[in-house]
């Protein structure tokens, strides 16, 4: 292999050029170089819904590095200072504070956690709008929704460790639902916790997963997702097989370097993206009370709980769910089946690529009954996550209950996966083109 | 983007699940008045801290405010000689529970955390709102009740100032009883100031904050423009 | 479409202009990064000057304050320990304070101190870091040599220091002990780690 290498890449006879063909002699690197950038042949039609991959891998990156400079002064610790504040919130003051250019890296990390998932839900509605999911590609797909579920619990692990009263509460609440799966249900909350209620138990675990055990699960769940892209090609916005249309030189007619194209492309996209990112982060940190939530700002307190507890906006849709379900069934009780039926929500996302019949991969060429469901779809999800983010008891206009509300969206959440084996087969189709279109 | 637009429509209802409080006046004032603020800061320290500790912010921080070390030792430390030491409260939080029923609350970001959804900056009006509502009620173990905080534990600290307010029970609107030594509109403005510097405290370098943003932004759009028109030249390639 | 070789001008220019300003864009990102390195507000304020009263300072005696975390000594030198130091001019490595990173100016003469009869010097050889230990008495009393006048020896490796902290010849330690920036506030009361009064 080797050999081969130093066959393919000789030098040009500079040093550069000698320098390189030292390491390639001995690592992949001219092989890997035109294997993902510059002789990775993407579809030339890529539109706006394809930035946020590359903008799903910055977020990654900005939430690492200020991760890593968090770290060095935060302090997960749930014993009271002299002050009588605990030491995890009263650090969490300290960079904020006493540590130079310590807020803005804090604003960093707290804008990033909102901005991740604004950013991969779009990534993942860019692959309902296209098929993305179908075959070859599924297993690219099921990456990504590990991805999508390691990214849940990496927030989730992340929120407690401010150890606000949203913070404690809300991990209250969540590993208190584990509780309710039978028989091994109690003992895996008090696995979870490391003690009888959320504590500092709870904390200093909880850091240790989010810092550590996450983060690197996600980099090689985020590489086997390139990788595996990689394998089958990109798809694109018309749902055709760029590789079945091969040109003389071998590549395809309606494919394009990566590097430089798209590389050139995506930095335009990044711009914009640190354009919004930062007009929140100087201007809004707070995010209108949803990235950083005003609750949060009191610090933990065991023997009070908050009037109105909700988990962070990334998660509402879910949690509407969860809390939609209110009969027991089977002789097991509802919060059961609230989260069987949160914890399916995410899932079901994986069985896509097995429940959608079309015949046609992209929006562009199915009928008005994909399309109506789509938008009923976003209009559902929006909806939940509203919901979730307000007490049960809340009413549209003061009139409108939003509980039955939130069981009807719930419903018809599930029909819009389940029964898609069967609508997705029934649309009208129009016919693929053979080359890729730029509508 | 389209969802988060969306979403954004309905927070306007949030106000429609909050009801059933008294009515909240907004925040006169501005975290750009610095000598509002230095007011504030003297309040602060000589009413406040005797019992609520400020143990995120340092004495040195109010050197922002526009004063000098001379002047920070002289009129707002009592208790420490150190200019970088913590403004902290000398009692005992364990003892305060005993005294109070609650200890009272530490206040260096409490007009972050008295905001609500949708409004974060809600905090500075219900801080302003409260400290003027305090009433006489003979029911309570401090004698003094408040609209806005029903059955607090605080009793009104600035009574000397604001006087005494009672409840009208027909109207369920409060009437000053007694006068205190400044003016309704004298208070007002003190309280003003209090709030002001609560806000400021709560994140001292907000305008810092909200100033850098613009040079980032406009250095974002350099780099758009040439950006751009690099992905332009290279896209002439295609098709 | 390769572009390994040639890239047309306009091309290379834009890349460079890109490349140009978002290199700056760079390097303003990462100030805020570099400076949460520095100390922080909680470690300059623990680093602050420490105030010393010697009002019960007796002749021959030392007491030690900490400052930064280090300890300061400071000892009340008697007649017969100041006129020690004369003596070992051509004993000590640097008799006259040359090396200037050792004191400020004001203690850069022949007893290192403001005041003749107190001594302010930071209690850690100049070595390793180790704490020297007090070896007051004159002679071989305390496991020194006969001819020695008193001072400090430090247990580590051996590196001794007189009573203005100057370090003996052919010893580990380089430099004599560190006097730090100090000011007197009254005759009894001195700021350890400041210079100017009043701050």
């Amino acid at each position: 292999m080797a050999a081969g290498n130093f066959e393919k890449y000789k030098s040009d006879g500079s040093l550069a050029g000698n320098a390189l063909e030292w390491v390639d002699a001995r690592f992949p690197a001219t092989s890997l170089w035109k294997g993902h950038l510059s002789e990775y042949y993407a579809p030339k039609n890529f539109n706006f819904w394809y930035f946020f991959g590359s903008l799903a891998l910055l977020v990654l990156v900005i939430q690492i590095v200020t991760g890593i400079f968090l770290v060095m002064h935060y302090k997960p610790d749930a014993a009271l200072n002299a002050s009588g504040v605990p030491v995890a919130f009263a650090s969490v003051e300290y960079i904020m504070r006493d540590v130079s250019g310590g807020w803005l890296i804090r604003y960093m990390h707290s804008t990033g956690a909102s901005a991740f998932f604004i950013v991969v839900y779009m990534h993942m509605f860019r692959g309902l709008l296209y098929g993305s999911y179908r075959k070859p590609r599924e297993l690219t797909w099921l990456f990504g929704v590990g991805i999508f579920l390691c990214l849940m619990g990496e927030a989730f692990f992340g929120y407690l460790l401010p150890w606000g009263q949203m913070s404690y509460w809300g991990a209250q609440v969540i590993v208190n639902l584990f509780s309710a799966i039978p028989v091994i249900g109690p003992d895996l909350s008090l696995i979870i916790r490391g003690d009888f209620v959320v504590g500092d138990a709870t904390l200093n675990r909880f850091f240790s997963f989010h810092v550590i055990a996450f983060p690197l699960v996600l980099i090689g769940l985020v590489a086997a997702h390139v990788l595996a892209l990689h394998e089958t090609g990109s798809n694109n916005p018309d749902g055709v097989e760029i590789k079945a249309n091969l040109g003389p030189n071998g590549h395809p007619v309606d494919g394009i370097p990566f590097h430089p194209y798209y590389t050139v492309k995506d930095i335009v996209g990044v711009v914009v993206f640190l354009m919004v990112f930062s007009a929140v982060m100087f201007w809004s940190p707070e995010g209108g009370g949803y990235f950083l939530e005003t609750p949060n700002f009191y610090p933990a307190d065991p023997l009070k709980t908050p009037p109105h507890i909700s988990p962070v906006w990334y998660f509402t849709p879910f949690y509407s769910i969860l809390r939609a379900v209110t009969y027991p069934l089977f002789g097991l009780d509802a919060k059961f089946w609230g989260v069987v039926a949160m914890g399916a929500s995410v899932v079901i996302f994986a069985f896509l690529p097995w429940l959608d019949r079309s015949p046609v991969k992209s929006i562009r060429y199915r009928g008005p009954i994909y399309k109506t469901l789509l938008t009923l779809f976003v209009i559902t999800f929006v909806l939940l996550g509203f919901l979730g983010t307000e007490s049960p008891s809340f009413a549209f206009f003061g009139i409108i209950p939003g509980a039955p509300v939130a069981q009807f969206l719930s419903f018809f959440y599930f029909v819009f996966f389940l029964g898609m084996p069967w609508w997705s087969r029934m649309d009208k189709f129009k016919p693929v083109p053979d080359r890729v279109t730029f509508k | 983007m389209k969802k988060f637009l969306i979403a954004l429509l309905f927070a306007p209802l949030v106000a429609l699940a909050n009801t059933g409080t008294a009515h909240i006046d907004k925040w006169p004032g501005s975290v750009s008045d610095k000598a509002a603020l230095q007011n504030g800061a003297k309040l602060f320290v000589n009413y406040c801290m005797n019992c609520h500790g400020a143990s995120y912010m340092r004495y040195k921080n109010l050197l922002d405010l526009g004063l000098t070390e001379q002047q920070v030792k002289e009129n707002l430390m009592f208790t420490s000689d150190k200019i970088g030491e913590l403004m902290r409260v000398a009692a005992r939080s364990d003892e305060q529970k005993l005294w109070f029923g609650a200890a009272p609350p530490d206040l260096t970001i409490i007009a972050r955390a008295r905001g609500d959804a949708g409004n974060p900056a809600g905090g500075a009006d219900w801080l302003y709102t409260y400290l003027r509502s305090f009433y006489r009620d003979a029911n309570r173990p401090t004698g003094w009740n408040n609209l806005v905080f029903e059955n607090v534990g605080m009793p009104h600290i600035l009574y000397g100032l604001q006087g005494q307010q009672v409840m009208n029970h027909e109207t369920h609107k409060l009437e000053l009883a007694v006068p205190g030594s400044m003016a309704p509109a004298e208070f007002d403005k003190s309280v003003s100031d209090l709030v002001g510097f609560m806000v400021w405290m709560a994140e001292p370098q907000q305008e810092f904050r909200r100033t850098l943003g613009w040079f980032v932004l406009a250095f974002l759009a350099v780099l758009f423009v040439v950006a751009y028109a690099l992905k332009k030249e290279y896209w002439k390639d295609i098709h | 479409m390769s572009n390994q070789g040639k890239m047309d001008c306009g091309r290379r220019r834009l890349v460079v202009a890109t490349a140009a300003v978002g290199g700056v864009g760079a390097v303003a990102a990462l100030v805020p990064f570099v400076s949460s390195l520095l100390p922080s507000e909680r470690a300059k304020a623990a680093g602050a000057p420490v105030e010393a009263d010697i009002s019960k300072l007796e002749p021959g005696q030392m007491m030690t304050v900490e400052w930064r975390g280090k300890p300061v000594w400071i000892i009340s030198r008697t007649k017969d320990m100041l006129d020690t130091l004369p003596k070992l001019a051509d004993a000590v490595a640097d008799p006259k304070s040359e090396k200037t990173s050792q004191q400020p100016a004001y203690a850069q003469n022949d007893t290192r101190s403001i005041k003749p009869e107190i001594m302010v010097v930071v209690g850690i050889c100049t070595h390793l870091g180790c704490s020297p230990g007090q070896k007051f008495k004159k002679g071989a009393e305390e496991g020194m040599g006969a001819d020695w006048l008193g001072g400090f020896l430090c247990p580590c490796h051996g590196s001794t220091f007189d009573f203005a902290g100057r370090v003996f010849k052919s010893k580990p330690a380089p430099s004599n002990l560190e006097v730090p920036p100090h000011v007197y506030l009254s005759d009894t009361r001195i700021l350890i780690g400041e210079e100017k009064k009043g701050a």
